[in-house]
């Protein structure tokens, strides 16, 4: 019998996100898969993580444990450390994927990594940094290796597991539940699939020149299902929302397709798109620094070329 | 009542500038790229300085960092900020999230806060853990990824909307706290020259290892809990095609989609 490696499961009311999937087919290349779910829904979860893996489900199903911020998670995790002695604890690399970890790491006595791509034999932690330019091979050398993993980095393989059911409560201490979360606020439009989640991703630039012109990159985006980007020349000229900023200071994507609009590349950009697998760009300037990393580029107005690539795939999608 | 603020800030190599990292101890080559603040800190001093402004107090800055440091520690006093304290030791270098967020820790015992705020990520590291690691070891509340921060020191609760993937969660605490603020919180200060020549009189107050009762082996390279293996450059991405539009770039960028199995 493998050692446990656990595995938070992220899920909204019991509907799992796809980046749980692939941590547990990246848990089981290195041990016996279990998956954590904390929240109300959590029993509504167990059949989709046992069908990725899980031999073990832990199942923490109260809604309070999640009306604070992040401390309840670091609760139950940090008691599975220490029952069950696990190899590893993979926690999915969202903002408060990585808090939840930071907090584990110093509670448990243990190193954390975050943002890995790929974990090696030997829990070894793979991680693409400086915007993909280098690749870096870490271990936790103190206690139960902690280590966040970004979305798109495995592909999820469907393997069903043995789901042992085992109920959990939460000890939590005071300053676990010292943030209180009263409203939820949603403020995305049109139902597109999370920015870092997304397979695809469509991105608008400078050369975009207003939010009116934005319809265009969203248009294109709704016509592959894509999630919406914007470079941060666009987010600071208010043409597009701060929280859908693609790069160093915003948000890192790894899609399996990355459309820049009007996008000149620079450094800031590219470190937080230049692991996509395809890029495709489209800039006025030919010397735009996107074109160094396009698998496909064309030089021309985003304004033409946008709506005919729009109406060339609903053509080809018939 | 007056809010007392800590803002913690960190030197960062310039975030458009090319990063690498040291061949020989393997940790980010900080002499490579311009050393600046990290922007998303100057976030924290603006709102720090807001919060001030509105309910009065002090603000105190705290970084840890080489001498070199203290360009940055100069620049937050030259937005405004009262005093500084700069944790400053050569057994600091090559610490990670886990032993710098128990030095920070170890300096904030040193001084009476309300507020203690951070920019969410620094864009070196980029792993946005410190101000979470912050709350933990201090038992405080974690008021992080705030796009807005509403306190009442009278009724000494701090109220702010945490940024989410799809909006975000109104949340309530008691003071005091750790807050983390993001980039579309506010737009922060330029330095004035008033302020540039009222800074090179703020004390700044330095803090060794030895004064924070921190064993040195507990932190910087040899006291890391996790440690860099091996890296190497990812080996350039093959150049792609390039065509100019004329007037079938759609099209083709269809036709490319279409090899590439995406339609």
């Amino acid at each position: 019998m493998s050692a446990e490696i656990v595995v938070l499961v992220e899920h909204t009311n019991g509907v799992v996100k796809k980046v749980s999937f692939e941590l547990l087919t990246l848990a089981a290349r290195h041990g016996s898969p279990s998956a954590v779910i904390i929240g109300a829904g959590a029993e509504q979860a167990m059949a989709d993580v046992v069908r990725y893996g899980a031999a073990k489900v832990y199942v923490a199903n109260d809604a309070a444990l999640t009306t604070s911020v992040v401390g309840p998670k670091v609760a139950i995790l940090n008691q599975l450390v220490t029952s069950a002695s696990p190899a590893a604890v993979l926690i999915p690399s969202t903002a408060e994927g990585k808090e939840i970890a930071g907090r584990l790491a110093v509670r448990s006595g243990s190193g954390v990594i975050t943002d890995a791509v790929d974990i090696e034999d030997g829990i070894v932690a793979v991680q693409s940094v400086f915007g993909g330019s280098t690749i870096v091979r870490s271990s936790v050398t103190t206690g139960t290796p902690i280590i966040t993993v970004r979305p798109n980095s495995t592909t999820p393989v469907e393997a069903a597991g043995a789901g042992e059911h085992v109920a959990v409560t939460a000890e939590l201490a005071p300053s676990d539940t010292a943030a209180v979360i009263t409203d939820h606020v949603v403020e995305a439009k049109g139902g597109r699939p999370e920015l870092s989640e997304a397979a695809t991703v469509v991105s608008g630039g400078r050369g975009v020149g207003s939010p009116e012109g934005f319809d265009v990159i969203e248009k294109l985006a709704d016509s592959l299902n894509a999630a919406v980007g914007a470079s941060r020349a666009a987010t600071d000229s208010g043409f597009y929302p701060h929280q859908y900023q693609v790069g160093q200071t915003g948000k890192t994507v790894s899609p399996q397709l990355y459309i820049a609009l009007g996008i000149s590349g620079a450094i800031q950009h590219r470190a937080g798109m230049q692991t996509s697998k395809t890029i495709v760009a489209v800039n006025k300037d030919p010397e735009a620094p996107i074109f160094e990393l396009a698998d496909f580029g064309v030089v021309g107005d985003l304004f033409a070329v946008g709506p005919q690539l729009t109406q060339e795939i609903a053509t080809r999608k018939g | 009542m007056p809010l007392n603020i800590v803002v913690c800030v960190k030197q960062v190599p310039d975030s458009w500038a090319e990063k690498k990292l040291n061949e020989a101890d393997k940790t980010l080559d900080r002499a490579s790229a311009d050393p600046v603040m990290n922007e998303l800190d100057e976030y924290g001093i603006e709102e720090a300085l807001r919060l001030q402004e509105a309910h009065g107090g002090q603000v105190t800055i705290l970084c840890m960092g080489p001498e070199k440091a203290g360009e940055t520690i100069r620049k937050a006093l030259s937005m405004g900020a009262d005093d500084a304290i700069h944790v400053v030791d050569d057994a600091l270098h090559g610490s990670d999230a886990v032993a710098t967020s128990a030095a920070l820790a170890a300096a904030l015992g040193t001084v009476e806060f309300d507020l203690v705020i951070l920019g969410s990520e620094s864009t070196d590291a980029r792993m946005s853990v410190v101000p979470a690691m912050l709350a933990e070891r201090l038992q405080l509340p974690q008021m992080t990824f705030a796009k807005k921060v509403d306190a009442d020191p009278d009724a000494r609760t701090l109220t702010i909307q945490r940024q989410t993937d799809d909006g975000y969660d109104v949340v309530q605490s008691s003071l005091p706290a750790i807050v983390s603020v993001v980039e579309k919180i506010n737009e922060p200060r330029y330095p004035s020259f008033k302020g540039i020549m009222a800074a090179k009189k703020k004390p700044v107050a330095t803090l060794s290892l030895t004064e924070l009762s921190i064993e040195p082996a507990t932190v910087g390279l040899a006291g890391a809990w996790s440690g860099v293996n091996a890296f190497e450059q990812r080996p350039p991405r093959q150049a792609g095609t390039v065509i100019t539009d004329e007037g079938d770039g759609g099209t083709k960028i269809a036709d490319f989609l279409v090899t590439q199995k995406f339609l």
